[in-house]
């Protein structure tokens, strides 16, 4: 009984600085300046200036998710082959430019790209032709790679790294080629880490409203960013929440994905 | 394990010296705070501390990048900011809403002794007796373009929409400005609230968006010095700083007409700091600080005996610093426009900025 | 071969894409023109005047408090709670893992604007306090996360066995438990304490005037040009973690273990 206790001081703080809070958001998102009850907010999510920057929001995210998969799987792999204690140290060196802050490195991604930046005067002196890629939907998907990349590589890892290798030896034995042991048993046994990346990476770029500011030159508006000037700018908390309302909808959809995959919390990344 | 220990061992080591290093982060000065709200680049720090080493009260800064983003944060009111610079329609916005407190000019006596009358009459279109506000500095908006990457002076507002300059024109990201540019070009009020208008120069703004390059405010100064950018709308003041650090930059208020501002210190009404805010105008209407301030921002400065205490006389004179507004056609203050009114243009603005 | 070297390739490639720019970043803390686009030869000058920046230094030094503070009352709130998790309902333990994954999974942008709307509710003055109760919320489940297996792989058997040796419930906890769930409480506490250090969204809605981080701190300065300090001060964290890192991995003990 006196055990149980122990739990009360986290319930009684997620409810009020997590639960509440939200409530908060359904509050305002569900009524008008006047506090009278509305779907207004919600509905507003059709107008197709909100339309567009969630859909531009959707794109771009579910893009850099599928870079950040395909570059993450077979450096996971890598990593998991490489000796034990080297690979810790590896996977630090992974974690270790997050330590470097994140609006600095982003910022220093401008530094790079820029039309008069280091890549194209670089380019310039070997005489190539220039790159044009800053302020375009492709420099933001770059900065969602860049930044979200070790989210996605870290629980893949963690799961390729449990893969007991009896197994595949057991596969290799039995005539399977290498292709057909990826394909029929390390695969499989990685899907909760590649959904648990998928969620660690898509939810963060979906509603970034900082990489595009800093890469997109204010030109490309995400949801995140209507979200964001609606609170700090305009001064409509309720569009904003209702906003947020509809994003939440979107990211429980995701938790539902993953609790439903990975049920057992493996692949808790980290 | 014994890694982790090591690791948190260090770590508590690093705060330790960062402590000492940092003083503890000491705060509050001997005789109180005051919380100022300013505009990015908008003060000589050494302005600062040279107030804060006088007076003995700590000065807490922060700054904003545009008029819409101060507003929602002072408005909360969980933000005891005790004195904010905003533009003439924001602060009647301010006043309008009951968010200002009234200025007790005994304790700015440097106001109405230094700062020129006409300024004064000035910021009496939006502050009828000037209760509120003392100017602290003022100007126009216009073009600041590189010599080197345009063919030709440029004249009017027209060659923010030539193809020519694609991905080489950089906009003010703030509605009001942004709509003024795209209102002026067509001969119109920027204050309009004629649907039939600001569609127009809705589908315009729609228009240049492809060519413009990015939607900034503050940094329009750093991207036009690095040659990042042929053309870009500014604030006078930025004029006379880039072209020192760039020769080839010129400024010019296009023909169409423009908008004349003129930022003015304000004290919210839930200031709890109200007399320090007030020493603090006072100091910085002293004129070797508004000379220092100037020097350093070069944003045009109403302190006449600022002015005076220059001692180059081809910028004390200069038409860009100090502009004789009765030579240009067509310019305007902005006027605050109501909250339909600003409704109206901020869902206008999220039309441009989305599509 | 072919095969490792072209792995080898690959690892290199991502390794250049995740640090050419804080390359950059460092490179940029000793040009002397404080423009960014041009090289105005090398310098150490920033380094200097970093330590007289105070307002760098204060945000610094919130950073770094704010960070320690609510890591270290998130790994208190966070571990007690592991320790009741045992002694749960089933229903209750999904209720309370459900609560901790909140935070975790929702969108940043949302849980800082939650924050800030129930501090406004509450009338509770922007600054210090704000942001440090909005980063204990954020680590708590962080903690709760890194604990939690280490609290299941636990033998119960062991507390009771000092129990009945004559412990009393204080001494058998810190004698026994705490020292097996350690690997989990530190670790928590270091996610926590980098998660808090690297915040910048849920900051920039909680924070309040004459308060800055080195995240919100920047993100002023993104808008308006960055000062060089910023890039010194962040070439030295960085230096430092690695640093520390180095020893942490290849200190003479662990040699021994090779």
């Amino acid at each position: 009984m006196n055990k149980k206790l122990l739990s009360a001081p986290f319930l009684f703080w997620s409810g009020l600085f997590i639960i509440v809070p939200l409530l908060m958001v359904f509050y305002y998102g569900l009524t008008d300046k006047t506090g009278a009850f509305t779907f207004e907010n919600i509905a507003a999510i059709s107008s197709p200036e909100h339309l567009k920057a969630l859909w531009e929001a959707v794109k771009l995210s579910v893009l850099s998710t599928i870079i950040c998969l395909i570059l993450a799987y077979p450096l996971a792999m890598i990593l998991c082959k490489s000796g034990s204690n080297k690979t810790s140290f590896m996977v630090l060196i992974f974690i270790l430019p997050m330590w470097m802050n994140f609006l600095l490195r982003t910022f220093a991604w401008l530094t790079l790209l820029e039309k008069t930046g280091v890549i194209n005067t670089l380019l310039k002196l070997v005489g190539l032709p220039t790159l044009n890629i800053i302020n375009t939907p492709g420099a933001i998907v770059l900065g969602m790679v860049y930044n979200f990349l070790p989210f996605m590589v870290l629980p893949i890892y963690n799961v390729l790294i449990k893969i007991d290798k009896n197994v595949i030896n057991a596969a290799r034995d039995l005539g399977a080629n290498p292709f057909q042991t990826f394909m029929k048993i390390t695969l499989p046994l990685s899907v909760p880490g590649i959904i648990s990346g998928i969620t660690m990476v898509f939810v963060p770029a979906l509603t970034t409203f900082i990489i595009s500011t800093i890469l997109g030159g204010s030109k490309i508006l995400l949801i995140g960013n209507v979200i964001e000037q609606e609170f700090t700018q305009t001064g409509n908390w309720h569009l904003g929440s209702g906003l947020s309302i509809v994003l939440m909808m979107f990211i429980i959809f995701n938790m539902v994905i993953s609790a439903v995959t990975d049920k057992d919390g493996e692949a808790q990344a980290l | 394990m014994k890694k982790m220990r090591k690791l948190i061992g260090a770590l508590l080591c690093g705060i330790v010296a960062t402590a000492l290093f940092t003083g503890c982060g000491s705060k509050g000065g001997e005789n109180g705070v005051v919380y100022v709200y300013n505009w990015g680049e908008y003060i000589d720090p050494e302005t600062i501390e040279m107030f804060e080493k006088e007076t003995g009260i700590k000065v807490e800064y922060e700054e904003y990048e545009t008029n819409e983003i101060m507003y929602p944060k002072v408005a909360a009111g969980t933000s005891n900011y005790d004195l904010l610079c905003p533009s003439d329609y924001m602060i009647t916005k301010l006043m309008e809403n009951d968010m200002l407190a009234e200025l007790n000019y005994d304790n700015i006596p440097n106001a109405k002794a230094n700062i020129g009358a006409q300024y004064f009459e000035q910021a009496a279109a939006f502050d009828p007796g000037n209760k509120y506000c003392v100017p602290y500095c003022w100007g126009t908006v216009g073009i600041l373009y590189n010599k080197t990457m345009v063919d030709g002076p440029i004249t009017s507002w027209d060659v923010l929409w030539d193809e020519k300059y694609k991905d080489n024109i950089l906009m003010q990201d703030s509605v009001r400005d942004a709509f003024m540019v795209a209102l002026k070009r067509n001969g119109y009020s920027m204050n309009s609230l004629n649907t039939a208008e600001l569609e127009q120069a809705k589908n315009d703004l729609i228009a240049q968006k492809p060519l413009v390059q990015a939607y900034v405010v503050d940094q329009v100064r750093d991207k036009m010095i690095a040659g990042e950018a042929a053309i870009g709308v500014i604030y006078s003041g930025e004029a006379i700083y880039t072209q020192r650090e760039n020769a080839d930059l010129e400024y010019i208020v296009p023909e169409e007409g423009s908008n004349v501002w003129i930022d003015g210190w304000v004290i919210p009404k839930n200031a709890e700091n109200k007399e320090n805010a007030e020493k603090f105008i006072n100091f910085m209407c002293r004129p070797d600080i508004a000379l220092m301030n100037f020097d350093y921002i070069t944003y045009s400065t109403p302190n006449d005996a600022a002015r005076a205490l220059i001692e180059d006389e081809e910028i004390r004179n200069s038409e860009i610093a100090f502009p004789d507004l009765s030579k240009y056609n067509n310019m305007e203050v902005f006027i605050y426009l109501g909250e339909d009114g600003d409704e109206l243009y901020n869902n206008l603005w999220k039309e441009v900025k989305s599509n | 071969m072919i095969k490792t070297t072209a792995q080898k390739i690959y690892v290199a490639l991502i390794f250049i894409f995740l640090y050419a720019p804080i390359f950059t970043l460092m490179v940029l803390s000793f040009n002397a023109s404080k423009t960014r686009s041009k090289w105005g030869g090398f310098t150490i000058k920033w380094y200097k005047q970093l330590f007289q920046n105070e307002e760098i230094m204060e945000a610094l030094w919130n950073t770094l408090l704010i960070a320690f503070l609510s890591a270290l009352i998130a790994t208190i709130i966070g571990t007690i709670t592991c320790l009741a998790f045992n002694y749960l309902k089933k229903s209750n333990r999904a209720i309370l893992l459900g609560m901790a994954n909140i935070p975790m999974l929702n969108a940043e942008i949302v849980t800082g604007i939650s924050l800030m709307l129930l501090f406004i509710s509450l009338g509770i003055k922007f600054g210090f306090m704000t942001i440090l109760l909005a980063h204990i919320t954020f680590n708590i489940p962080y903690v709760i996360l890194s604990v939690l297996p280490r609290m299941k792989q636990l033998n119960p058997s062991t507390y009771e066995a000092a129990l009945d040796l004559g412990c009393n419930q204080w001494q058998a906890f810190f004698k026994v438990t705490f020292p097996d769930l350690l690997p989990g409480i530190l670790s928590g506490f270091l996610m926590a304490f980098t998660m808090s250090l690297d915040d910048f969204v849920i900051t920039h809605f909680t924070k309040g005037p004459g308060i800055d981080t080195l995240s919100t701190k920047i993100y002023t300065e993104v808008k308006k040009g960055i000062k060089p300090e910023m890039y010194s001060l962040s070439t030295i964290i960085f230096v430092a973690v690695l640093v520390l890192l180095l020893l942490v991995n290849y200190t003479p003990k662990d040699k021994k273990n090779k």
